[in-house]
């Protein structure tokens, strides 16, 4: 457990303790991974076993997504997720770039009710919520979705962009005034460009909560048309829980694309984490 | 441009009009309705304090509020004591100097963190389950197979079973946030004592501790946050009853059943107003006192 960073065969005992800790954050996601693939009784047979010849089935896909309506689902999640990313990207920038550039009386003042929705859960204003989206008659609709997520990212985003915009030096601004540019021009055409890295870096980190939040779909739209895929999984493996083929297939379907998606942005998204904290 | 500074409200006016509509009012408002009460008509009307009083004195209530409440703290403490000092060892194990592999080993952990709590929680039932057998296996092959028991169905281990679940998801963020902390700590004050003569455990505690401790301050009140607001693990495999017994009722799933009703019980906005409103007030507390004494506290550290 404790480590002496001077001694040689230290360093083996910290990958030994390393990749054991690796393998068991990731050997509940393999072994479902590989069990979805299986037959029913090459499920219970041997749980570890890699699928082979004779246990490999695909069978609790096909239910899946025939019984399911997954599709749509994955489409609703989409859909919700980017078109929330984009508001909170555009509108995030906006203000963040306000708040940083100009001095205006209140400025502090509206920095700190913007940020105070860093810290207090937007859930505990549901009550008011769903009867303010029932009011507006937006209840299972995505757009319900839509504008509480983009409502609950939007203190985040501006916190990180307004970190980096202040940051941008101000010769290149104040050379663009100088030069008769617009201020909706400069915030377009040079600052948006500028912070581009750290837009993507803030696009992963609004994008994982909203992908997987289950309360809000819960209780805005919890519709069959509507149903997001934390929602739509979880009401599927309800209904099924003795089928362990759809089951496993289910949350297959469910983690792979989070998985790729990781695969792409990995990078971008620990690179944000650990630069975004040190501050 | 001087006199009228219209683009500053251009620029400001979608965030803030989102915002205040789909976040702080309704926040707000929320605690304004936990003064109401609404009758069958859906007429609501000023009780005062009559909520929170039902809830924490009338035994029908305060006995599930309290129950909820002190399961909650158990789920935070499970946190604050497994989860944070794991994502300490492993955070202080990816930035020793010259550890290959560090990047491979630091996005592998952290993965569990980006899946939906929904999804782990059916995961971990699933390898828990007696009908499935694996971690009975599992526990068999290294001869302990006498322990196994079925923690999530079991009064007394339900609730410590799922803490750990989300422990086991969640270490990839303390991890993090430590690494980056640590990272940033000044090189040559690491090596000035090491020409001194100081043991790396000694660096460890004397130097690098107290440089990161802002940063554990900021895990500890992160984990403080999620925790007394979680709600979907629980609900995902316990679902809105929170059993067995109630063994594993946190806040979040309280405030679910008292605003919308579940079994016989019929939801109550305004009862789950008050629910959310305690909540808010734990949560402030929390953050204040963060604000208050750790925070403070700990800027005289920094360099």
């Amino acid at each position: 457990m404790k480590k002496n960073l001077r001694k040689p065969l230290s360093a083996a005992g910290v990958h030994l303790a390393l990749g054991g800790y690796t393998l068991l954050a990731l050997f509940p996601i393999i072994l479902i991974l590989i069990n979805a693939f299986k037959s029913r009784t090459g499920i219970f047979d041997d749980p570890l076993a890699l699928p082979n010849a004779e246990t490999f089935f695909i069978g609790g896909f096909e239910k899946v997504i025939a019984k399911s309506h997954f599709m749509l689902y994955f489409g609703n999640s989409l859909t919700v997720t980017l078109v929330s990313l984009a508001l909170i990207l555009l509108f995030g920038a906006m203000a963040a770039w306000a708040l940083s550039e100009y001095k205006f009386r209140g400025n502090r003042l509206l920095a700190l009710y913007m940020a105070i929705g860093i810290m207090v859960p937007i859930r505990l204003g549901t009550v008011s919520i769903l009867e303010l989206i029932v009011k507006l008659d937006l209840i299972n609709t995505l757009t319900a979705l839509i504008l509480v997520y983009t409502a609950q990212g939007l203190p985040l985003a501006i916190m990180i962009l307004s970190e980096f915009i202040s940051q941008i030096p101000k010769e290149l601004k104040e050379a663009a005034r100088c030069d008769g540019v617009g201020e909706f021009k400069i915030f377009f055409q040079i600052i948006l460009p500028l912070i581009r890295p750290a837009v993507a870096t803030v696009a992963v980190f609004t994008m994982i909560p909203v992908w997987n939040d289950l309360w809000f779909p819960l209780i805005l739209a919890p519709g069959e048309e509507t149903q997001t895929v934390t929602l739509g999984v979880q009401q599927f493996i309800g209904q099924y829980v003795t089928d362990w083929n759809s089951v496993l297939a289910a949350l297959s379907l469910a983690v792979i694309p989070v998985l790729i998606m990781y695969t792409i942005f990995s990078r971008q998204l620990i690179r944000g984490l650990t630069s975004g904290a040190v501050k | 441009m001087k006199r009228m500074p219209w683009h500053i409200a251009v620029f400001l006016a979608p965030a803030v009009l989102l915002y205040s509509v789909f976040s702080a009012l309704p926040l707000l408002d929320t605690l304004r309705l936990g003064f109401f009460t609404s009758n069958d008509a859906g007429q609501t009307s000023f009780v005062g304090l009559a909520n929170y009083i039902t809830i924490l004195t009338d035994p029908a209530w305060s006995e599930s509020f309290w129950n909820a409440m002190w399961n909650n703290c158990k789920f935070f403490l499970i946190h604050l004591l497994i989860q944070n000092p794991i994502g300490l060892i492993l955070a202080t194990l990816l930035s020793l100097k010259g550890l290959k592999g560090a990047r491979h080993y630091r996005t592998l952990i952290f993965l569990p963190t980006l899946l939906s709590v929904v999804i782990i929680g059916f995961i971990w039932q699933l390898i828990l389950s007696p009908l499935w057998g694996v971690s009975e296996g599992l526990m068999d092959k290294v001869g302990l197979v006498d322990y196994f028991a079925p923690w999530l169905g079991e009064e007394g281990s339900a609730l410590i079973t799922l803490a750990l679940i989300s422990v086991w998801q969640f270490v990839g963020i303390p991890m993090m946030l430590i690494y980056a902390a640590l990272l940033a700590v000044p090189e040559d004050i690491v090596e000035a004592a090491h020409v001194e003569g100081a043991s790396a455990w000694r660096i460890f505690w004397e130097i690098k501790l107290p440089l990161i401790l802002p940063t554990l301050g900021l895990v500890t009140i992160l984990t403080y946050v999620g925790n007394f607001n979680a709600f979907d693990l629980i609900y995902s495999v316990k679902g809105a009853i929170a059993g067995p017994n109630y063994s594993t009722d946190i806040l979040g799933t309280l405030f679910y059943r008292t605003f919308f009703g579940y079994q016989s019980q019929i939801g109550s906005p305004t009862m789950g107003a008050a629910v959310a409103t305690l909540m808010f007030l734990v949560i402030l507390a929390g953050v204040g006192a963060y604000f208050y004494f750790v925070q403070r506290k700990l800027t005289r550290y920094e360099l």
